[in-house]
């Protein structure tokens, strides 16, 4: 069976170039990197170059960068590692469950968070964190770019405020690195995560920034690694993917190859645009340009996924738990979509590996399942207009 | 309960194809693909194992309908909930047989809906002096409905579950017929009582013809490594079976107090004999727990949730010869234009006694027993039989 595979916002598959580069490392080049003979140093020299290649694609210092296991332990070694009990956190309703159910931890341990909302486009307004601002906030904890929707929040705003309070920044860019330029100066962050396998490196391997004269007691406890942040022996292979996608992702923007992404996420979504009662979630706002979040009224997005599987077409809809069953959204809840169209909402995101081909053949079968699961719809198919631009 | 014509329509078509599947096959691709409702135990597993052995495209599902760490730790409920239904570990279980069967596997969230259609009339149920059974109402409503119709979208006409019963065609009456099935010991026909001709038309019960150590057997031959996994028999979203606990946990979760139902014990006779914490606390026919120590040992005879009565009696008092059912579901008949025989069980365990079956009202059904039956409990169903074909069933009032 062809199968495409369009959930590039879960992981995306290892880049052949970023393969060859670890490959040395799980068996020639083994040495652990804290050890003081060739081995060890032939390790060290790989894990402070992909440090670099890092450092590059976020527009910061080597020094900023904290290697970890990925996407979710950046943002809990960012909200662990700064607020304490009795401190006030800051972060938005629709955050990633790293942070949100870190901020939850926060709570039982004495923090107290304010969760801003957002406007039914999906943004935060950097107002509303003004506002939500106390003298004991310590942080404030935004997304770069969502992971269900990919709508891009106004991050630099945002940095501004939290700088003029003299409050620390920190945002999840997980979803973000790689589709948009980064430059945590210019967004005015203090602490950034990224992880590899969202740009086509390795799971197993994140990273994030740390500005210099931050602050940030660490959560794991043991050797002086990583600038006695995160101790324990680096994962090298994982460390050297990562800073190999980082630089092919660097290369990419710089060529602008996130524009093909857009065009071909374009085509996608118009083409299924022209199906009835379909929408796209957080249209109006700007987005990253590989993902879109599309509701078919009446369709169970459920039944949708599993349908497009069964013909080879990899998407999502909502959040996945650990038991795999898909539980409402609450990024699309929070946008104040109904819950019958949060359930009626699938994602499709792309990837560099994504030919036209590949775009064709989900558009067709989308089309058809969409129109084939309407017709079987235990609430028959209302006749409906077309949703009215942005949900 | 409503399906749409939509969703199963084109019923005498399968009819005829379930009748000659081989034929069928031919004709219309989609009955090739069945959807499997994998629990995670040993005998749904089998009949996935089984089915896929059999040629079939075989997709597994698993619903997901209750979070068994939700009331965990709450108001003295178990901390860890493991090994039940909807748990973590069954849904691994069933993960594990279809990675070793080779056949997708997906996992479906139901709980909403679950909780709206079972858990909810579980507790207003116990909560008016009745005894549910939430298994009938989740076969109702959940696993012949919804999961049917998840089935039917993702392209599988038929759904296979490891129920132990029968269906078949019976091309004479012109309907779908459910059987006992041949392990008697084994027998789930009285949670099945409610299922409509459609739902019956459109699902198997691969095991129907097998008895349990048979189907272990054949889960060791297919390499399944939950072949000795024992078979769960609580209520799956009530751990340790302690619904007096889940109550109070499920009401304190929603910021409710469990209502006041104390009331007066009276005997059969009318004499108040003492006083009772809330109806919720008594089943017909229980003896213990009373709080009142007489001479001869006193049994729950009735429950009058309205008055928040409990009357209790000696053991003949438990004897009845009637009962009424409402919501019935007839499944071998059409319709009940005169009385017939049959013979009916009043719960699960409950050797199927001779009683005579006729209307008795709009949407109500009489049952009069040869002898007298021993606790007849209301919310608990009466299933009634002919032979080993279930001739229908309803709610006993």
């Amino acid at each position: 069976m062809r199968r495409v595979y369009l959930d590039n916002s879960a992981t995306t598959p290892v880049l052949p170039e970023v393969f060859e580069a670890m490959k040395p490392y799980f068996d020639e080049r083994f040495g652990n990197a804290s050890s003081i003979h060739h081995h060890g140093q032939e390790t060290r020299a790989a894990v402070e170059g992909a440090r670099e290649s890092v450092a590059n694609l976020l527009a910061c210092r080597a020094s900023e960068v904290v290697f970890t296991s990925g996407g979710t332990e950046a943002d809990n070694l960012a909200l662990f590692g700064l607020a304490d009990p009795g401190d006030h956190v800051i972060t938005s309703t629709v955050e990633h469950h790293a942070v949100l159910n870190a901020c939850k931890h926060l709570e039982s341990q004495g923090c107290e968070v304010t969760y801003v909302p957002v406007d039914g486009r999906g943004l935060v307004d950097p107002e509303d964190v003004r506002r939500a601002l106390r003298p004991e906030t310590k942080l404030v904890a935004i997304m770069m770019a969502n992971n269900e929707t990919g709508v891009l929040q106004p991050v630099e705003e945002i940095g501004r405020v939290a700088g003029e309070a003299d409050v620390c920044f920190h945002t999840d860019a997980v979803q973000a690195a790689g589709k948009v330029p980064i430059d945590v100066n210019q967004i005015g962050c203090d602490l950034l995560a990224i992880s590899g396998h969202k740009i086509h490196g390795p799971q197993g391997a994140g990273a994030l920034y740390v500005r210099r004269g931050t602050t940030l007691e660490p959560m794991l406890f043991g050797g002086r690694h990583e600038r006695s942040r995160r101790a324990g022996t680096e994962n090298v292979p994982g460390i050297v993917g990562l800073g190999k996608a980082a630089e092919l992702a660097r290369g990419g923007l710089d060529r602008g190859e996130t524009e093909q992404l857009s065009t071909k996420r374009n085509r996608l979504e118009r083409a299924l645009l022209q199906l009835d009662a379909a929408g796209v979630n957080g249209a109006g706002a700007p987005r990253v340009p590989n993902t879109t979040s599309i509701c078919f009224d009446f369709i169970d997005g459920e039944a949708l996924v599993i349908a497009l599987d069964l013909k080879g077409l990899a998407v999502s809809t909502g959040a996945a738990c650990s038991s795999g069953a898909i539980e409402p959204s609450h990024v699309l809840t929070a946008m104040g979509i109904t819950a019958d169209r949060a359930r009626a909402s699938i994602r499709l995101s792309l990837g560099k590996q994504n030919t036209d081909d590949d775009v064709d053949f989900a558009i067709a079968l989308v089309m058809e399942t969409v129109a084939r699961l309407r017709e079987l719809s235990p609430a028959g198919r209302p006749v409906v207009s077309r949703h009215e631009g942005q949900l | 309960m409503k399906c749409s014509i939509e969703v199963f329509g084109g019923r005498n078509l399968r009819a005829v194809a379930q009748s000659s599947r081989l034929a069928a096959e031919t004709v219309m691709e989609n009955l090739k693909t069945i959807a499997v409702a994998m629990s995670g135990g040993v005998d749904s597993s089998t009949v996935a194992a089984m089915l896929r052995a059999e040629g079939h495209e075989v997709v597994g599902l698993t619903m997901q309908l209750w979070n068994q760490r939700r009331l965990a730790g709450h108001e003295g409920m178990p901390e860890a909930v493991q090994g039940r239904c909807c748990s973590l570990d069954d849904v691994y279980d069933a993960r594990r047989v279809a990675e070793t069967i080779g056949i997708p596997y997906y996992v479906v969230n139901h709980e909403e809906r679950f909780e709206r259609d079972v858990v909810q009339p579980f507790v207003q149920d116990y909560l008016s002096g009745r005894t549910p059974i939430p298994c009938s109402l989740c076969n109702n409503h959940l696993k012949f409905d919804q999961l049917l119709i998840v089935a039917r979208q993702i392209g599988a006409d038929t759904l296979a579950t490891g129920h132990y019963a029968g269906v078949e065609f019976d091309e004479k009456r012109g309907r779908w017929l459910l059987k006992r099935p041949a392990d008697l010991a084994k027998d789930q026909t009285y949670f099945l009582f409610g299922l409509t001709q459609e739902q019956l038309g459109r699902t198997i019960f691969p095991l129907g013809g097998m008895t349990k150590p048979e189907v272990r057997e054949l889960a060791r031959k297919h390499g399944l490594a939950l072949a000795e996994k024992p078979d769960s028999q609580e209520i799956c979203f009530v751990p340790g079976g302690d619904y007096k606990r889940f109550l109070d946990a499920y009401l304190a979760e929603r910021g409710e107090a469990l209502p006041d139902t104390s009331g007066e014990l009276v005997t059969t006779d009318g004499r108040v004999i003492g006083e009772h914490q809330g109806v919720h606390n008594f089943t017909v026919g229980q003896r213990k727990g009373l709080g009142v120590a007489t001479g001869s040992p006193l049994y729950v005879i009735q429950i009058k949730g309205d008055a928040g009565q409990v009357v209790v009696g000696n053991n003949e008092e438990l004897y009845s010869r009637t009962l009424r059912v409402q919501r019935a579901n007839l499944i071998a008949v059409e319709d009940l234009n005169e009385p017939i025989r049959v013979t009916s069980k009043i719960r699960h365990r409950h050797e199927p006694a001779p009683a005579l079956l006729e209307k008795s009202g709009e949407d109500e059904l009489l049952l009069t027993f040869d002898e007298p039956q021993r606790a007849i409990t209301p919310g608990q169903a009466a299933v009634f039989y002919n032979g080993d074909i279930v001739v229908g069933g309803g709610w006993i009032v």
